[in-house]
């Protein structure tokens, strides 16, 4: 049974409400309960669509690994002090092709949470981004990234230990990199550390998923001194996928099942492995100079001004 | 006859309210409270002579003191915001703000770039205005750095950037962010072409700023003092849920922990860079992959 969100179970229950009052039950009851769900995840607002992205049963990087992508090893560690939990990663295959995965990793319980902070990197995580990232081009293996943060962990031993240059670095490197990449914003993609693995060659996100230049709480606080003002921001920064499609900025949309992808995983992973295995084909058909120039373009070219 | 018993003050008193005074005649340090008299605070570059702290200049100031005098020709001087979101808050337009911020930092926009002339040797250099949204950065802003850098790689010339301000814009959401991406592809060429990146960070340095252009230096160089990092103090106190101490994530803090190469004072800062461009520059890169492909 999936938990329901505020907005859902407020909807759903008033359904159920007028059902028992009209006498109704059955299958006629789970129509309409069906149906309203479906209206109701066609129409999702900003603020709505965070918590869908957020939903504590939504699939994660680690699902998407076991049901899209077989024989996958994790890797870890960066070689320099630690490993970080909040970013996996490691070889597999996707449809018979060799490719390196690395994605930011949620916990599904308190336990598991503090063990990867909630899927918000330290520098280290960035480091081993960076590690595995090389590594795939050493062995022309392309690279598929999973984004799922609310942001960069921020305390000072992060600072200590640079957690800014470890973001920089690994978007340079993942802009260098000489073999194909391919992110998919599987989640929430919350400000730098969520661009830190997201500098790709195709920017692929789920129907609910949001990119934000910082968590909407973030953002609240910075504008308004008030983190409380989260929704406001949400409705106002322009998150969605769609939004983010209608700048040119994501190369497509992956469909949710009904109701979202935490009601079906093997769905959802199935949509994501073939979307990454599409962008991968025409990437793979790609000269390393074309692959390269075209990258640049992709970011070189996200101008808005006037003169 | 009353005035007589009158108590007086027994001893001199300053005027109550600072404020009442002549305008810019006093200026007051930031950090250490200290009362500045602004003509001496001026000539020692806004470096206040009880704290050294390194008070924020408009970027023409910043230019005045690092470049050979007359040597600064700007490019793009006219580049501004067009509100790429449509943003909003409270009633209030962004675009209405944008007015706002070019009267009170007489810019358009939160950095200028252009060629000039350091020691005598030419070079690109980009300064960040805090004055237009606290050094904040949108697309025009990462427009004119990402052509910064361009104009570094066309006419082959050392590339100097004065980074600092609050991050990526807000009010410009995710395609503020993507600015990050667009400087690091941008200077990944200037790499490419051998030519040297000189970094210097003022305070306050934060955010996307910091995580992308200007940590990437083949040199970084901070001013004495700075707040320099990923996440500004108020952020770090509210996710540590403690008081951070005064020297944390300051330049002297970053220095220790390897992450800037000098902490420098900003009047040692011009003759600082033209040393390092007159090396840099000297050096030979073709022979340098020459020796590479050799090995390999």
């Amino acid at each position: 049974m999936v938990s329901l969100l505020d907005f859902e179970s407020a909807e759903l229950e008033a359904i159920r409400k007028r059902a028992h009052r009209d006498g109704i039950g059955g299958e006629q009851l789970d129509g309409a309960l069906e149906a309203r769900l479906t209206e109701i995840y066609r129409n999702l607002t900003p603020w709505q669509k965070v918590q869908v992205a957020r939903h504590r049963e939504r699939p994660y990087a680690l699902d998407y690994l076991q049901w899209a992508f077989s024989d996958f090893v994790e890797l870890r560690g960066d070689r320099r002090y630690s490993d970080d939990r909040a970013i996996v990663g490691g070889p597999a295959t996707l449809n018979g092709r060799s490719v390196m995965v690395i994605g930011q990793q949620k916990g599904r319980d308190t336990r598991e949470n503090i063990q990867r902070n909630f899927g918000m990197a330290h520098p280290e995580g960035y480091r081993k981004a960076e590690r595995l990232m090389r590594q795939a081009e050493r062995f022309g293996m392309p690279v598929i990234t999973m984004v799922d943060t609310p942001g960069a962990n921020a305390g000072l031993t992060d600072e200590e230990r640079g957690q800014a240059e470890a973001i920089a670095s690994c978007i340079a490197t993942m802009l260098s990199l000489h073999v194909p990449t391919v992110t998919v914003v599987i989640g929430e993609g919350g400000s730098g550390g969520a661009l830190a693995i997201a500098a790709a060659d195709r920017i692929l996100m789920l129907e609910h998923s949001v990119f934000t230049v910082a968590s909407p709480e973030a953002a609240a606080a910075i504008l308004w001194r008030d983190s409380a003002k989260a929704p406001e921001a949400a409705e106002n920064m322009r998150i969605t996928a769609q939004d983010l499609r209608s700048f040119g900025l994501v190369d497509e949309i992956i469909p949710e099942p009904e109701g979202g992808a935490h009601r079906d995983y093997p769905a959802v992973a199935k949509a994501v492995g073939d979307a990454a295995n599409r962008a991968l084909d025409v990437l793979l058909e790609l000269s390393v100079e074309r692959l390269l120039e075209q990258r640049y373009r992709k970011y070189r070219d996200i101008s808005f001004f006037l003169e | 006859m009353k005035e007589i018993f009158k108590r007086h003050p027994r001893y001199a008193q300053a005027p109550q309210d600072f404020e009442a005074l002549p305008d810019n005649l006093w200026i007051r340090c930031p950090r250490c409270q200290e009362l500045l008299y602004s003509k001496e605070h001026e000539q020692a570059l806004y470096v206040c002579s009880k704290c050294k702290y390194h008070a924020s200049v408009s970027a023409r100031e910043r230019l005045a003191i690092t470049l050979d005098e007359g040597s600064f020709s700007e490019h793009d001087a006219g580049m501004r915001s067009a509100d790429p979101i449509g943003f909003r808050s409270s009633g209030e337009s962004y675009a209405d703000k944008l007015t706002k911020y070019t009267e009170q930092a007489d810019a358009n926009e939160a950095f200028l770039y252009g060629t000039g002339r350091i020691e005598g040797q030419d070079v690109v250099i980009g300064v960040i205005e805090f004055k237009f949204c606290g050094g904040t950065v949108g697309a025009a802003t990462g427009e004119k750095l990402a052509r910064a850098v361009e104009l570094a790689v066309e006419r082959r010339l050392p590339l100097v950037l004065v980074s600092g301000g609050g991050g990526m814009r807000m009010q410009e959401g995710i395609i503020s962010l993507m600015q990050m991406a667009k400087t690091l592809a941008a200077l990944d060429r200037l790499r490419e072409e051998s030519l040297p990146y000189i970094s210097i960070m003022v305070d306050p340095c934060l955010g996307g700023t910091t995580a992308s252009y200007a940590m990437m230096g083949d040199v970084n160089i901070a001013e004495p003092g700075a707040y320099i990092g990923f996440a500004g103090r108020r952020v770090i106190e509210q996710t540590m849920r403690q008081k951070l101490p005064q020297d944390a994530a300051t330049a002297e803090f970053l220095l220790q922990h390897g992450m800037v190469d000098m902490v420098t004072s900003r009047a040692e800062i011009p003759s600082v860079l033209a040393r390092l461009l007159k090396i840099y520059m000297a050096a030979n890169p073709s022979r340098e992959r020459h020796l590479v492909g050799q090995l390999a």
